[in-house]
């Protein structure tokens, strides 16, 4: 049976004119997690959204380790493994034949995989249930026609008209984002020549839960073809068609039909669950920040999709924000932490746009010269395992490290090993469980044997084993973390003094 | 930082230049591009310093 999605009632608009702190444009899952993450931390938010129900289709179905953490720490890490198909390994065919393999696992002693894949109405759906037990305001087929560099928001609703006022406001409405149309905001960047059918494809099939890519396949001879394994059976096939295919012809079941019959072999049945078809581009706003306007996800910067960077990328947007914008709110910080989403995030978004554009170039070449070295790459990756590396078919989402970030505390003393200053911090398993789910999403401290006291929720952890491996400690070291569990700083046998001025440098009040 | 070497370094050019014309010798255009092209991957391997591939990249891109 294919997927129902829910319904959400929408109700009459009745507080018209109001002021609201923090509202959200978009309940996509970017500004769904948004709206999760500071409703959590007691911020209460307005979350509009244009539609009643989730996404249509798959869309983001790769959700990257890191994600998984930033959703376990939202409290749906559980969920998440319980239904999203967990996958390492990718494989690159070129012609008949497997190229090579790659396995994304980094190593063993971590709660999640490289990836899981879950259809991206899946993730919606649970957000939006974690959204109303935490007291989010969502509205429903409340669609922002137009908003003002001050906050000041029109909407439309099926009950008609109304306008809302934002102390914050925060734009997750998506790469098409109204907000920043009405703004005059210009988004630019790369268009690929090229086109992409992409199609959720229900059926019974022996492939294993991998990625599988291939070049130039006999079955769609002279285009790239993708396949990932969803959860309820349904699969992910993206097609490369090229510039000059039709996308309202390709788009018909009748033609979508005989290319994943053709894939699949002459006895497969199967069942489409969604097709469309798109044009890449790989694009960003200058700055996200525009005084008490932020921009989030792909409303901020787009991508391509090889790679699972738009969806991940998002996240990361989400959870570097919601901590910052608590925080002042809260009055613990100045409103200058809110410019260091953009110092964080604009360097993180180059990142994936840089990867992203390098992929899609590699699968969509230019000229004869493009087309000469991606066949030499993949003539010799099969053979040599030099040439491996050189094959781009999407280099996959890696966490953002904020290594030149304003809010880290620079080692005072030289580290041989363990993640510096504006690194995730990495996942471990410790004699009570893992090592981030004992992390509180607050500023906190890990200290590996006693701390002294520094008035900071504190894990302390034996200076040997897994953990003190993975951080390169020894005993007496401390590492002081972030909300979002990115390392602010860390020292060898710090004074509370040190860990406070850090603190503070953090939160930009020194 | 390491440069691209300028100076005669190849031992037996003629040799080497004479496996390369052979090389390429009854090959169409579109598989001789592409012999160019792993022949190129090859060495840039071999070579392994990417500054000292691109510094090679932009010689030969400059005008003569």
């Amino acid at each position: 049976m294919p997927y129902q999605p829910p319904r959400y009632p929408h109700h009459p608009p009745t507080d018209h004119g109001a002021r609201h702190p923090v509202i959200i444009v978009g309940g996509g899952m970017v500004g769904l997690a948004t709206a999760l993450d500071l409703a959590q931390r007691n911020i209460p938010v307005v979350l509009l959204d244009d539609d009643d129900t989730v996404s249509i289709g798959s869309r983001a179905i790769c959700h990257a380790k890191r994600s998984l953490e930033y959703l376990s720490r939202l409290g749906l890490g559980d969920a998440l493994l319980a239904k999203g198909v967990t996958w390492n390994t990718g494989r690159v065919f070129a012609g008949e034949n497997q190229v090579f393999a790659f396995d994304l696992q980094q190593e063993p002693g971590h709660e999640f995989p490289a990836f899981i894949n879950l259809q991206q109405y899946h993730l919606e759906e649970l957000l939006v249930q974690a959204c109303q037990s935490a007291g989010v305001d969502l509205r429903w087929k409340h669609r922002v026609t137009n908003a003002t560099p001050d906050g000041t928001l029109t909407i439309e609703t099926p009950h008609g008209p109304t306008t809302l006022h934002a102390d914050w406001l925060l734009a997750a409405d998506g790469a098409r984002s109204e907000i920043r149309r009405s703004l005059n905001l210009p988004f630019v960047g790369k268009v690929f020549q090229d086109r992409f059918l992409i199609a959720d494809v229900t059926m019974q099939a022996p492939f294993p839960a991998e990625r599988w890519f291939w070049f130039d396949p006999p079955f769609h001879p002279g285009g790239s073809v993708l396949l990932h394994r969803q959860a309820d059976n349904v699969w992910r096939i993206d097609f490369q068609l090229g510039w000059n295919a039709d996308p309202e012809e390709e788009k018909r079941p009748e033609n979508v039909r005989p290319r994943v019959q053709a894939m699949l072999g002459p006895n497969t049945e199967f069942e489409l669950e969604w097709v469309s078809v798109y044009t890449f581009r790989c694009r960003r706003l200058e700055n996200f920040r525009h005084n008490r306007i932020l921009f989030l996800g792909d409303a901020a910067h787009q991508v391509s999709p090889f790679g699972a960077r738009g969806g991940n990328g998002g996240l990361q947007d989400a959870d570097n924000l919601a901590w910052k914008l608590a925080a002042h709110l809260h009055g613990n910080a100045p409103e200058s932490l809110l410019d260091t989403y953009d110092a964080e995030r604009i360097p993180a978004a180059d990142e994936n746009i840089l990867n992203s554009t390098r992929s899609t170039d590699f699968i969509t070449p230019k000229n004869e010269a493009a087309h000469a070295y991606r066949a030499a790459i993949l003539e010799l990756a099969a053979n040599h395992p030099f040439a491996r590396p050189l094959v781009n078919s999407g280099r996959l989402s890696r966490p953002a490290t904020y290594q030149n970030s304003p809010l880290n505390t620079p080692d005072d003393t030289p580290w041989h090993a363990g993640p510096p200053p504006g690194t995730p911090a990495p996942d471990a398993p410790t004699d009570e469980g893992w090592l981030l789910r004992r992390l509180p999403p607050t500023f906190c401290a890990l200290s590996f044997g006693p701390a002294p006291a520094l008035g900071l929720p504190t894990l302390t952890l034996p200076p040997e084993g897994p953990a003190a491996t993975r951080y390169g400690a020894r005993e007496g070291d401390l590492y002081f973390l972030r909300p979002d569990h990115h390392i602010a700083a860390r020292w060898h046998r710090p004074t509370p003094a040190q860990v406070a001025a850090a603190h503070r440098r953090a939160l930009c009040q020194s | 930082m390491p440069e691209l070497i300028l100076t005669p370094h190849l031992q037996d050019p003629d040799g080497v230049f004479e496996a390369l014309m052979n090389a390429h010798r009854d090959l169409p255009p579109e598989a001789s591009r592409r012999l160019d092209a792993k022949l190129v991957l090859l060495l840039a391997n071999h070579i392994g310093d990417a500054e000292v591939v691109k510094q090679a990249i932009t010689l030969a891109s400059a005008p003569a």
